[in-house]
């Protein structure tokens, strides 16, 4: 499939060919975003407006059933909803004040449109600008949509951070240029590289999204943002309507990637780079160290992923040029190329890239293949064991703090974890 | 619109999958927007299925509306069928797709494939999963059973042979209890034809007519396939849900009757039974469990048993009876009536959540739900009832029917209790250091054992550890939620009677697990008489005048 010898391999996948492919997408929908997007948030609250598949999915969408008490709900549409016969303005109103009654300490509402409530045009928007004149200045009501026929799975997080960016705070024209990181991350992450930009000498920096709602970072002419997820296509578009310029960098995920980022960053703001050197010294240092152990269990694997989150494409390139992995194929939902310009020049030249998926005939060249290691969806991965192929949810790599340099380790673990595993149950059952 | 912050069960087409999944050589074709794939993994990560389910979505997104949907549908159920070459098909729509109104029926039919295709009409506003699984099987009994002309009377068997109904993939233990069942059913001297839908192919549906009768697992599935059996071929159906003792014992006679099981041979089976739980409820160190206030919830068919166990089989006292079947809800309120209380039926999680609170429950027999509700209120739960749970799959053999579904019932609901002796020393020896409150008995090693002495910490922060995440949340609740148990011992507002000092003190006496009900009924009694201040002795009043 690949026999043809690329015509610039400098480039590494900057000109590859991808297979696009449009079939069954065997994906989450945006509305799982809530499951991360809610703890992010302190005092944010999602209200999906929605289908009882809407509320099950949210339920389900973890693997596991989460049972502290939510900051996220569905409102259910029945059928007199639809119908017509009850107001669904009404209707949706007195699911908010019933809401926000209980709790008090929400300052953000999200509505979350949905697949049903796309379909029959109910207007959020309008609702939230209700809602919000209603309940302003207490709670300010947002909306966006996690529908299944508009996002996948890590796009509801790029929706719901376009939503807040109109309402975020503007910069005076005047003031020194800031630094706005932009993409949930978990919060030992934000604070490892609040505590690297700084001392850097980038002291003006924000987060996108903070951690609470009156916290959130102003943005204007002098704005400078830089990506930390490469999911955020719809928020990165709106932060230019402000003026904010963006950063343009790979991904912060392995050592390279985040070396490369911080040097993008203090690039921009004049720093020099012998300065981000010497500021991550002892963070490469021991994330190398901690790599190597790692390197001894993957080098040389064969890797194949499902497409799931986006972040396929920077976890492989870390994969293949931090720990000697093989990739046999990178499947992504959607490909940004220009987010993704850096780490398509990184990736190895004649890496197969996929693009949407479908899924019956994925599975049947990833049979063929017989990869060591399958990334993929909680739907697939058990079959896939019964099968014999050693695999790794897709969606742990969303919810393990996988960025930046501490964590570098960890994210190449999760990939170690399956095959080490493996091996020993083998000895368990052969003993 | 109906605000939510959990379901008990899943949209119809959810009860479809369980059918489908359950079933050898179906395949269901459903038209779905993207994202709907999630209930794959309900089947491969919770039931742990080592196969896909044969689902196959049309998973289309915002683009294809404005294009042509009902191509997208029919070239996905055309390749569907060339991949996996079903013996029957069905086909339907999922919420989204039920909107955009493409008659997935019409168009399959249009397709002409060579196996029959079964359209299935859900609503999904309307409906819920264990509706769409009934329906499902119904659609599916009818489309493949022969026309009842085209059948030949039942041949006059010496050993007669039954269908069992209703199973299926994702079931509450469903697969144990077919084993279960099917091994009784043998020693009464009658076989299993079919069990359908679990392990079933499209030609076991077929010849379920040939079976002598139908023995319906699980109404809330099953009922409606069963009916329109007996409606079309004349197949009477049993009525009794055999989980329990005496209902296993009221299951037997039924089959007899229908299976004309001599009286001996009925006999022999109650006598040679393995029902350990009579003898271990009637065993003296048992006597502890007398009139434990028992809260049920689950589906219908497993809260009435469970009812109907904790009552008779147990001695408990049931304070309360609810489900989320509103389908089976009559069933619900006359069993309740058995108790002398009012049935909940509700899927509201949190009325189900401030009934527990308000009534002051010892175990709390119910679904992944309650034992969460239960853990927050420190209460002892079993699980009784879908939905599951991975914990809801077990290894090991543990069906909930039949006589050993008795057994497993009782050391399930048993465990959780504090074990006689250890509640008797535990009250005698308040001042042993190592009896403080933060201690749970010696066989529940989780939860709560190390923390702090002070009470109210174990019951307002222990109790609710996922709030550590979620601070604010224990103190916004309103009043009916999460708040009785937290208040259990805090001190009253200012208006009813104070607690004296030393009253105080002795009630730090009473083990923590009864101190709040305790606390109420000592603040009620004070309040009915109008008393200022709460003593020791009035304390004992109270013990005395509540005392059962």
């Amino acid at each position: 499939m690949n026999a043809v010898i690329p015509l610039h391999p400098a480039d590494g996948c900057a000109s590859a060919p991808v297979l696009k492919e449009r079939g069954q997408r065997e994906v989450f929908c945006g509305l799982t975003g809530i499951v991360w997007l809610h703890r992010k948030i302190q005092d944010a609250f999602f209200l999906v407006v929605g289908s009882r598949t809407c509320a099950h999915l949210v339920q389900s969408a973890a693997g596991v059933m989460i049972f502290a008490e939510p900051r996220f709900a569905t409102a259910i549409l029945d059928e007199r909803d639809l119908a017509g016969l009850a107001d669904a303005n009404d209707e949706l109103d007195r699911c908010v004040m019933r809401l926000l009654e209980r709790r008090p300490d929400i300052k953000t509402l999200f509505l979350v449109g949905s697949c049903p409530s796309e379909v029959i045009k109910l207007d959020l928007a309008r609702a939230a600008q209700r809602l919000s004149t209603q309940f302003l200045p207490r709670v300010r009501v947002l909306n966006y949509s996690g529908s299944g026929i508009e996002t996948t799975f890590t796009q509801g997080e790029d929706a719901c951070l376009a939503s807040l960016v109109p309402v975020l705070p503007a910069a005076a024209a005047a003031e020194a240029p800031s630094l706005l990181v932009v993409g949930a991350l978990p919060d030992v992450v934000e604070d490892q590289f609040a505590r690297l930009l700084a001392q850097i000498g980038i002291t003006r920096v924000g987060f996108l999204p903070a951690r609470h709602s009156h916290d959130m970072p102003a943005v204007g002419a002098n704005t400078r943002y830089l990506l930390a997820q490469p999911f955020l296509a719809d928020t990165a578009r709106v932060l230019e309507t402000r003026g904010a310029k963006r950063i343009a960098a790979p991904f912060p995920i392995g050592v390279e990637g985040t070396t490369a980022w911080l040097q993008a960053a203090a690039a921009a703001f004049g720093i020099a780079a012998e300065t981000v050197e010497r500021v991550t010294a002892a963070s490469r240092q021991r994330a190398a160290l901690a790599l190597q152990r790692q390197r001894d269990v993957l080098s040389g694997k064969r890797v194949f992923f499902f497409p799931d989150s986006q972040l396929e494409l920077p976890i492989a390139r870390f994969l293949a040029r931090e720990l000697g992995v093989q990739l046999i194929e990178v499947g992504t939902p959607f490909l940004h190329r220009e987010h993704m310009a850096q780490e398509l020049a990184w990736l190895p030249s004649g890496t197969m890239l996929s693009e949407g998926q479908d899924v019956d005939k994925q599975l049947d060249r990833c049979r063929a293949q017989r990869p060591d290691i399958t990334v993929c969806g909680l739907g697939l991965a058990n079959p896939l064991e019964a099968e014999g192929l050693t695999t790794k949810w897709a969606i742990e790599l969303v919810f393990t703090p996988i960025h930046g340099y501490e964590q570098a380790a960890d994210l190449a673990e999760l990939f170690a974890r399956p095959l080490r595993r493996a091996a020993l149950l083998q000895h368990a059952q052969a003993a | 619109m109906q605000l939510t912050l959990w379901t008990y069960e899943g949209p119809p087409h959810v009860g479809a999958m369980r059918v489908a999944t359950a079933m050898t050589d179906v395949h269901y074709v459903l038209h779905a927007p993207q994202g709907d794939t999630y209930a794959d993994l309900l089947f491969t990560m919770i039931e742990r299925r080592a196969k896909r389910p044969p689902v196959t979505y049309t998973t289309f997104q915002a683009r294809d509306l404005g294009s042509d949907t009902a191509q997208l549908f029919k070239t996905a159920a055309q390749e569907a069928y060339d991949r996996f070459k079903p013996k029957a098909m069905l086909v339907g729509a999922s919420c989204t797709a039920e909107l955009i109104q493409d008659d997935p029926g019409g168009l399959a039919n249009a397709l002409n494939l060579p196996v029959p295709v079964v359209a299935l009409e859900l609503p999904a506003y309307q409906r819920k999963e264990n509706w769409g699984a009934s329906e499902t099987l119904y659609q599916l009994v009818r489309a493949l059973s022969p026309r009842r002309e085209a059948v030949p009377r039942r041949p006059a068997r010496e050993r007669k042979c039954c269908n069992l109904l209703g199973a299926t993939a994702l079931g509450f233990r469903h697969r144990d209890d077919v084993t279960e069942v099917t091994r009784l059913l043998d020693q009464l001297g009658v076989d299993v034809h079919v069990v359908a839908p679990l392990n079933a192919s499209a030609n076991d549906i077929a010849r379920l007519h040939q079976a002598d009768f139908n023995v319906v697992l699980y109404p809330e599935t099953g009922t409606q396939a069963a009916a329109y059996l007996q409606r079309a071929f004349n197949q009477p159906m049993t009525r009794t849900v055999p989980i329990g003792v005496g209902a296993t014992r009221e299951f037997i006679a039924e089959v007899a009757s229908l299976a004309g099981v001599d009286a001996a041979t009925v006999q022999a089976v109650l006598e040679s039974n393995n029902a350990r739980s009579p003898w271990y409820a009637k065993s003296v160190d048992s006597t502890y469990l007398t009139g434990k206030r028992v809260f049920v919830f689950g589906d219908a068919t497993h809260a009435i048993a469970a009812a109907r166990i904790a009552h008779q089989e147990l001695g408990f006292q049931v304070v309360g009876l609810g489900s989320y079947s509103r389908e089976q809800a009559r069933d619900v309120r006359e069993a309740a009536k058995l108790y002398g209380v009012e049935a909940l039926i509700s899927d509201d999680y949190l009325e189900v959540e401030a009934r527990i609170a308000e009534l002051q429950v010892e175990l709390v027999l119910g679904t992944q739900m309650e034992r969460h509700i239960a853990k927050r209120l420190k209460v002892p739960c079993a699980v009784i009832s879908a939905p599951v749970h991975v914990q809801d799959f077990p290894a090991r053999y543990s069906p909930q029917m039949g006589f050993e579904g008795a057994n497993v019932l009782f050391d399930s609901w048993v465990h959780p209790l504090m074990m006689g002796l250890e509640e008797h020393l535990l009250t005698m020896f308040r001042d042993d250091f190592e009896f403080h409150d933060g201690a749970t008995a010696s066989h529940l090693s989780h939860g709560g054992g190390q923390a702090s002495p002070n009470v109210s910490t174990v019951v307002s922060t222990a109790a609710r550890p996922a709030d550590v995440a979620a601070p604010v949340s224990a103190t916004v609740l309103p009043a009916h939620t999460a708040s009785p148990a937290a208040a259990a011992d805090t001190p009253l507002a200012a208006n009813s009677a104070q607690w004296a000092p030393d009253a105080q003190k002795e009630l730090q006496k009473i083990p923590f697990f009864v101190r709040g009900k305790a606390r109420r009924n000592t603040e009620r009694f004070a309040a009915e008489r109008g008393l200022a201040t709460i003593t020791v002795d009035t304390l004992y009043d109270a013990k005395a005048h509540f005392g059962r």
